[in-house]
């Protein structure tokens, strides 16, 4: 890096408000589903009502009858559109299975809601309706529904042209696992549920694609969240050279992953461009989205860990199953090997043994949510932990604390090989605990335990970690990952004084322009109301990684410093050279550059933005500009931690829970803005929450998805959530000039388990030792009745 | 989420309503709130080719007293003019305190009552609650307008007394008098959803004993049912006989299994939720 004076101007640490919020609340958004373009057409896309068929015929001729409709579709009449299947990014092993995933299904489908054939209308209803003339046979093929199952010999198969629903087998291993079960003192073992989630971003997916009209270029709006990365991958699966495609994310309404993707639809509302010369578009319904966009989450973990007599923590076995579902999307076959380094999390131990078999199901198709592979683990760990806590009869704080990594030993290279740069775990839970009264709770659990109430009260505890910033490049190539994890930033001093910084992160509710801001204030000495920050446009972007893995902050936020630490050198050379100084001799501070002991030999950053644009006295050996990028790769992931505690009342009589109090203490390193960190926080927890009491994908045996609504897929709203109590302990990052680790998905990762602890806890004196998640009032009931005694006489 | 075409005829009073349910017999659906029918509509697993919206008939709105010791609310009131209103807070209150807990703000401000009853959902809260309170519903069509009890209107699910081309214009309850406690436990997976199950106890108390006992289930068959048996071993007894009582609530139901419950499961539910209700409504 290039060295400059710090500043001191503090935009960084304190709550600005939002420069995005102005127009969000007052309607003036631009979503794709907003976007009208002369002569557009809409499109819609017939369906698959089975999880698992043969298609022996499409009949699209009834259709193209129906009142505004301009053309129809089969999957065969598009097939030689297709330059290839549907991409996955990250061929996992080498011998990965992967079905062959065209945007329309030819002669196979193979879950509910996979394309069959499309209707191209003068309106959304127009297209809709014709949907109903396209006849399409079905000849019905057996579901695989079951990720066991699936594995044994002579099981159907997800799709008739492979041999084999084992996608791929994933083994690492580290230290001597054999040797630390095979002198363990003690070996607590588990089977935990991870169940599947239906990711519910308040926008859902649509897409508009223009054919070229003075330029050669097409141009696509997607509610994506990887403009980038969709430019690139469409380029591949459509033919149509990369420079000759410009992909734009306006503004986007969330996307938890759901929108990290390259979906069918984008490379159908492009071909179909192509084809018809107009404008496209396409959005979808909700009930549309939830057999179409990823779902995420549901694995099975085989979980065990081995003790020593004094509760010395000696090694952990994982096995997991991985329901892919039908097709590998971009990342889905990488999401669970997240876990690979997670399951350790913050604990010592000397060996470590990950083995996950990824498996084909006829259902939707898996992929990142919210955490992705992270938040299974720490489920795992952390429930794991307490039940050994219980069964080696000690505090469930006693037990982590005692194999935790302590505060004056980090750097840590932890058992599965990673270094954690920074961290502080007895910080965060002292501060936990005592926001959250712990002792007092514990006593008043105590009490009515002994009264036999009714209803119990329970005490959860997650003292997690996870890693963000994705990521150094090398890692993911070491982990056959098909790309880097570098990002992008420019910054032009416009003559006025006033200043773009252009990102290739894709912010959707994140608040990067305002973070990205303050960022740039403080770098520059530039006031943050006369910063501008551009984004997710291809054409103004035209570098990025964009925006997933709580990575923005940490690599893109770190290239905007670096870009603008370009800008402050060039512009100091400059300033030396206007005032007739030496470079050294000049002290940059809140955007001015001071000849050191000479107050009045100086000049500002506006000044000298205006000089060089003028240019008629600048050094001779630089260009006429200040304007900077800057590529950063990072050199290690960051690793953000934090103590959640939750307390629940459990009606033991119904099975209800209700989350009492929620504290949590996070340490994200660096803050920016106070404000949209908890914001981060509070979103984070209330989708951790959702899954541990209420968000299920449910499936039949005939691989019908049974919630496929919001009306049975429970999502919780303000109602359904308690006050959050957050709080934060500051321990920078090192790897990093900001010294920021990310907080976009720690509340999700932390707060499944603190919540399914404390809903075990509060049962675990009638016998309870588990409880299936969602943890609803009848999973509640049925952990019960299953823990009473044969007499009936439960408490 | 794209409903498929219909026509629309905006109504202005019921006789043209009746007229225009008779000209298109089931092809027509009435549109009150919208708020059952159009996601119905949007999923397309209802396509009535004509609307007949009932929005500007200004005769089916409001509350008045019907001076027989019972109060008449027009069909198209919305569930927050039930809640709000004075006559209705005054001499029915229970209606307006289980009306309180159906849905969210947005649903009781376009949601009616006549089209909360005549959908013939048992698991939404009203249905149960008229059964509690031995209500009517009035019913009109081109040969003129019949009362009809709730026990006779709810026939099975989403199916009702009601003819095709008939129209409920108004529902009636009873004025409650007298020293009257009632509670409506009303139990969900989250917060604004429909009841897993729902229990309205009413009780009326006399010196310490329970003279009269009234219990309405949400959700526990196809159609909403009265807990008789309960409420006959309630009659003359003190509170501590409401445990054993409500320990019979499932009797004589038939509720479903679903995702959010098993039929088990909520026979259990019913049992500790009418012993809650009534223990309430006594106090
Ligand atoms: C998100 C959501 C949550 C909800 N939660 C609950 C809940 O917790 N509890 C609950 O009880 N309900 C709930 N509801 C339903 C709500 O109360 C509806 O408003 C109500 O069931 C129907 O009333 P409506 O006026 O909207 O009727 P509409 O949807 O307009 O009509 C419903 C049916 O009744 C017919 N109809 C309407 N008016 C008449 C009439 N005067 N005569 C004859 N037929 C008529 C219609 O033709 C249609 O078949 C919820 C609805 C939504 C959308």
């Amino acid at each position: 890096m290039t060295a400059v004076d710090t500043p001191t101007t503090s935009n960084v640490g304190t709550t600005k408000l939002r420069k995005e919020d102005a127009h969000l609340v007052t309607g003036r958004t631009q979503w794709t589903d907003n976007i009208q373009l002369t002569g557009m057409l809409h499109v819609a896309v017939v369906r698959s009502p089975m999880a698992h068929a043969r298609v022996t015929k499409v009949d699209v001729s009834a259709a193209l009858e129906q009142p505004g409709v301009v053309a129809a579709f089969s999957g065969a009449d598009l097939a030689d559109q297709w330059a290839g299947g549907l991409p996955c990014a990250w061929p996992v092993t080498e011998d990965m299975q992967s079905p062959t995933h065209l945007p329309i299904a030819t002669d196979e489908v193979r879950h509910v809601g996979d394309a069959v054939a499309v209707v191209v209308a003068d309106s959304r209803y127009g297209a809709a309706d014709a949907t109903e003339f396209i006849d399409v046979e079905y000849e019905p093929l057996t579901a695989v529904v079951d990720m066991e199952a699936a594995l044994a010999d002579g099981s159907p198969l997800t799709d008739t042209q492979l041999d084999t629903n084992r996608s791929f087998t994933w083994q690492k291993i580290d230290g001597d696992v054999d040797a630390a079960f095979g002198s363990a003192a003690h070996v607590v073992e588990r089977r935990f549920i991870n169940q599947r989630l239906i990711p519910t971003a308040i926008e859902p997916r649509a897409v508009v694609c223009a054919p070229p009209r003075e330029h050669r270029e097409y141009t696509m709006w997607s509610a994506t969240q990887v403009p980038h990365i969709l430019r690139l991958m469409l380029a591949l699966t459509c033919g149509v050279p990369e420079h000759e495609l410009r992909v734009i994310a306006p503004d986007v309404g969330g996307g938890f992953g759901s929108k990290l993707n390259v979906y069918a639809e984008e490379a159908i509302c492009l071909v179909l461009a192509k084809r018809l010369g107009k404008p496209i578009k396409w959005t979808e319904s909700r009930s549309e989205g939830y057999q179409a966009t990823i779902h995420g989450r549901d694995q099975i973990q085989d979980v065990a860990l081995a003790f020593n007599e004094d509760h010395t923590l000696r090694g952990m076995k994982v096995e997991l199953h991985a329901d892919m579902g039908a097709y590998l999307q971009l990342v889905t076959p990488g999401v669970p090997l997240l876990g690979a380094f997670m399951f350790n999390a913050i604990y010592k131990m000397d060996a470590l043994s990950f083995t996950c078999h990824g498996v084909l199901t006829n259902k939707t198709p898996t992929d990142a949510y919210r955490g992705a592979g992270r938040p299974e683990a720490t489920y795992a760990i952390e429930r794991l932990m307490d039940e050994a806590a219980n069964e080696l009869g000690v505090e469930p704080f006693e037990l982590r604390e005692r194999n935790w990594i302590k505060h004056e030993e980090f750097p840590y290279t932890t058992v599965a090989g990673i270094e954690y740069d920074s961290g502080n775990y007895e910080a965060a839970t002292a501060k936990a605990k005592e926001l959250f009264d712990y002792d007092g709770l514990r006593a008043e659990q105590q009490r009515r335990r002994e009264q036999g109430d009714k209803v119990q009260l329970g005490i959860g505890i997650s003292t997690f970690t996870e890693m963000c910033g994705l990521a150094p490049s090398r890692v993911l190539g070491s982990l056959s990952y098909g790309a880097g994890g570098w990002e992008h930033a420019s910054v032009r001093m416009l003559p006025s004084g006033k200043v773009e910084v252009i990102t290739g992160t894709s912010p959707h509710g994140q608040g990067h322009v305002t973070s990205w801001s303050q960022i740039a204030a403080d770098a520059l000495g530039i006031p943050f109301e006369d910063i501008e920050v551009r984004h997710g446009d291809t054409a103004v972007a035209h570098k990025g990684m964009d925006t997933y893995g709580s990575r923005s902050l940490v690599v893109g936020g770190y290239a905007v410093q670096v870009a603008c630490d370009k800008v402050v050198a060039k512009a100091k050379r400059v300033a030396a050279h206007l005032l007739e100084a030496a470079e050294d001799d000049l002290e940059f501070d809140a955007g001015t550059f001071q000849v050191k002991g000479s107050p009045d030999a100086n000049t500002s950053m506006q000044d000298v933005a205006l000089a060089i644009f003028a240019a008629h006295d600048y050094p001779e050996d630089m260009e006429p500009s200040l304007d900077s990028d800057a590529t950063v790769d990072p050199e290690n992931f960051s690793y953000p931690h934090g103590t959640h505690l939750c307390a629940t009342e459990v009606d033991t009589e119904t099975g209800a829970v209700t989350i009492r109090s929620y504290v949590a203490v996070d340490d994200v390193g660096t803050v920016i803005n106070p404000q949209i960190v908890e914001g981060q926080v509070h979103g984070g927890l209330a989708q951790g929450i959702a899954q541990a009491l209420y968000e299920e994908a449910v499936y039949d045996a005939e691989g019908q998805l049974k919630t496929g609504s919001l009306l049975d897929y429970f999502v919780p709203a303000a109602p359904d959530l308690p006050h959050f109590t957050t709080d934060r302990t500051e321990t920078p990052a090192t790897t990093n000039p900001l010294g920021v680790k990310g907080v976009g998905e720690a509340g999700t990762i932390a707060s499944t388990p603190a919540v399914i602890n404390a809903v075990v806890d509060a049962l675990r004196p009638m016998g309870v030792n588990d409880v299936l998640m969602p943890a609803s009032p009848q999973n509640v009931w049925n952990a019960i009745q299953a823990a009473a005694p044969a007499d009936g006489g439960a408490a | 989420m794209i409903p498929a075409t219909f026509d629309y005829v905006r109504a202005g009073s019921i006789d043209e309503v009746v007229d225009t349910l008779k000209e298109h017999g089931d092809e027509a659906k009435l549109l009150a709130g919208g708020h059952s029918l159009l996601p119905l509509m949007k999923l397309r697993f209802a396509a009535p080719e004509v609307l007949i919206d009932l929005g500007r008939v200004e005769q089916l709105r409001g509350v008045r007293d019907l001076g027989d010791g019972r109060l008449a609310i027009g069909a198209m009131t919305r569930h927050i003019d039930v809640m709000d209103d004075p006559l209705v807070r005054e001499h029915c209150a229970v209606l307006a305190d289980v009306t309180a807990k159906v849905g969210d703000p947005q649903v009781r401000h376009r949601g009616t009552i006549g089209g909360a009853l005549a959908h013939g959902d048992a698991a939404s809260d009203l249905p149960a609650a008229l059964a509690a309170l031995d209500g009517t519903l009035v019913a009109q069509g081109p040969n003129g307008s019949r009362e009809i009890a709730a026990s006779d209107f709810f026939v099975d699910y989403l199916t009702t007394a009601l003819e095709d081309d008939e129209l409920v214009t108004e529902v009636r309850v009873p004025k409650i008098v007298g020293p009257w406690g009632w509670r409506y436990e009303k139990f969900t997976r989250v917060a604004q959803a429909w009841a897993i199950v729902g229990v309205l106890a009413m009780v009326k108390r006399s010196n310490g004993s329970i003279e009269e006992a009234r219990v309405g289930l949400t959700n526990m068959a196809t159609v909403p049912v009265r807990a008789s048996g309960v409420e006959q071993a309630l009659s003359g007894r003190t509170p501590d006989a409401i445990a054993d009582a409500a320990a019979n609530a499932a009797d004589g139901t038939k509720p479903s299994s679903d995702l959010s419950a098993s039929a088990e499961y909520r026979e259990h539910l019913a049992r500790v939720l009418t012993r809650r209700a009534l223990e309430a409504a006594a106090r």
